[in-house]
């Protein structure tokens, strides 16, 4: 099965400077490790929300509105997709994630199973 | 978290101790230790090497008290060595102790695949030691029942050690052998998957996530070897079409047939990816490699009139050059039929008539009876459809077949 990990971070809480190099090194051998495992599929940041465009479709009506967008303050900061044996084994991985984060960070990550096709049930 | 760590463990202390059945043991020793300790003084910071550290432990133990059983013996007058007993060796069990962990887990692939072994039993201990399974979830996924993997795993573990197989890599002309044999297994854990039908249990087309997983670690394991890469491509690439394979009703629908629109876009990325790391890892293709290309070709075209039939026909020719057997051969008679026509594809299916391999497999009097129809020879194109229904085993491509020779019937009559 698969999920994804949807990497949810607070504005207000962003460390000074963003990721340091300790972080950027540990996330790294992460992502090296759970790519040999065959569990990691893909990941990636985003870029910042000021630089995001959201479409919004109500009954017929388009509308476009580019960042900023000043209502929140939690955004999408990155997603992974991972390829797991079980719910509990995906846990696990995401836990790992935010370990390497240390104590300087909030974050949150919600992991969804992807709908996949029908299994042959 | 067992799953994640069980193969770094296990691999770990059998190079220790020299035994992969000990080293499982002594793995789940060190997972119950891990289950009584951690609700009282707390998950480690680290679990893994928690567990791997524990493990080492008591292995190293275990050696040191096998070499103090030893000594005694020899004290009290009898020679090991003489029977040919096991004489452990401390000193290197603990230099061992601080290997390089991709190191030992290829060994414990190797191992697992030993040709002393049976096929079964080098699927049942890959998927158990590697793929972190349960006998029970192999047993629902290979639909036998649970003694019998069981047994298949026991006695696998006594062959390697009455055999005395080294936990070792091979080296050398034998590793090209012995990596064949690893690949092997992990394609037949695919295959077994891929071939699950509707009302199975769900275990089994769970096999096709196992082996893809597998073929990926190994693929990270050993960088270099591109048929490693092969094979992760090939199987990346036939799991993405998992989706568009069954029909509403659970009955196959032929890759040509297929809505390709359903194919999953992220693993054709990833087994385009692989595939470009086999290519350049050097040297001819291999079979798993070529495969993965003819399978690229597929996953290139949005349509399956985009299909270029005349790549696919070239790289079935250096597939049948590297593995000539009759089934590539007649694989690449549909190839180079949808490349340069019926008359060519039939010149060479008509080579494969008296193939003895070939006799009772229904694909060939049913890829000729179509190569036939296509030339206007409806009556023999008839023969062969009826010789294919009768020699297949499923109910529904039987009917087809026999409709199809019913129409061929019509035609020929109708001349």
């Amino acid at each position: 099965m698969r999920f994804m990990s949807l990497i949810r971070i607070n504005e207000d809480n962003v460390p000074e400077g963003g990721p340091d190099e300790r972080l950027m090194e540990e996330m790294g051998t992460l992502i090296e490790e759970m790519s040999k495992a065959g569990v990691l599929l893909d990941t990636a940041g985003l870029r910042h929300t000021s630089e995001g465009t959201r479409l919004h479709w109500d009954h017929g009506k388009l509308s476009v509105v580019d960042g900023p967008f000043t209502e929140s303050k939690e955004f999408i900061g990155g997603y992974a997709i991972i390829q797991a044996k079980s719910k509990e084994e995906a846990v696990e991985w995401t836990k790992r994630f935010l370990q390497i984060h240390g104590d300087a960070w909030e974050i949150t990550c919600e992991l969804r199973q992807v709908e996949e096709a029908p299994e042959l049930s | 978290m067992w799953r994640i760590e069980s193969a770094r463990v296990i691999a770990g202390v059998a190079r220790i101790v020299r035994d992969i059945g000990v080293a499982e043991e002594l793995a789940q020793d060190a997972l119950v230790a891990a289950l009584e300790q951690w609700p009282v003084a707390g998950v480690p910071d680290n679990p893994g090497a928690w567990l791997t550290a524990t493990a080492k432990h008591r292995a190293i133990d275990l050696v040191r008290r096998k070499e103090v059983f030893a000594r005694k013996l020899r004290e009290l007058g009898h020679t090991l060595e003489e029977d040919g007993a096991y004489e452990p060796d401390f000193a290197a069990a603990e230099a061992a102790a601080d290997g390089d962990i991709e190191d030992d887990l290829l060994r414990l692939v190797f191992t697992a695949c030993h040709p002393v072994l049976s096929t079964e039993a080098r699927v049942a201990l890959t998927l158990r030691l590697l793929g972190g399974l349960t006998t029970p979830e192999i047993a629902r996924a290979f639909l036998v029942p649970e003694a019998t993997v069981a047994q298949r795993i026991v006695r696998a573990k006594r062959t390697l050690a009455k055999a005395d197989v080294p936990f070792e890599q091979p080296h050398g002309p034998e590793r090209v052998e012995r990596l064949s044999s690893v690949l092997e297994v992990i394609y037949l854990v695919f295959n077994e998957g891929y071939s699950a039908t509707a009302g199975d249990d769900w275990m089994r087309p769970a096999l096709c996530e196992d082996a893809l997983r597998l073929a990926r670690v190994l693929a990270g394991l050993m960088p270099k070897e591109p048929e490693a890469h092969g094979l992760a491509a090939l199987l990346e690439i036939q799991a993405s079409r998992s989706a568009a394979r069954t029909g509403p009703d659970g009955q196959p629908v032929l890759l040509a047939d297929q809505d390709r629109r359903r194919w999953d876009q992220l693993l054709i990325r990833r087994g385009f990816a692989a595939l470009a790391r086999a290519e350049a890892a050097g040297g001819p293709p291999g079979p798993y490699t070529l495969q993965a290309a003819i399978a690229a070709c597929h996953a290139h075209a949005l349509h399956s009139r985009d299909t270029d039939w005349r790549r696919i026909a070239e790289l079935y020719a250096a597939l049948a050059r590297r593995t000539p057997t009759p089934v590539v051969e007649l694989n690449r008679a549909v190839a180079v039929t949808m490349a340069y026509g019926p008359r060519e594809g039939l010149a060479l299916v008509d080579r494969l008539i008296d193939e003895p391999a070939l006799r009772g497999y229904h694909l060939l009097p049913s890829v000729r009876g179509d190569l036939l129809e296509r030339l206007g020879r409806h009556a023999e194109a008839r023969e062969e459809f009826l010789r294919a229904a009768s020699l297949t085993r499923n109910e529904r491509e039987r009917a087809l077949l026999v409709e199809r020779a019913a129409r061929a019937s019509l035609a020929a009559k109708g001349r």
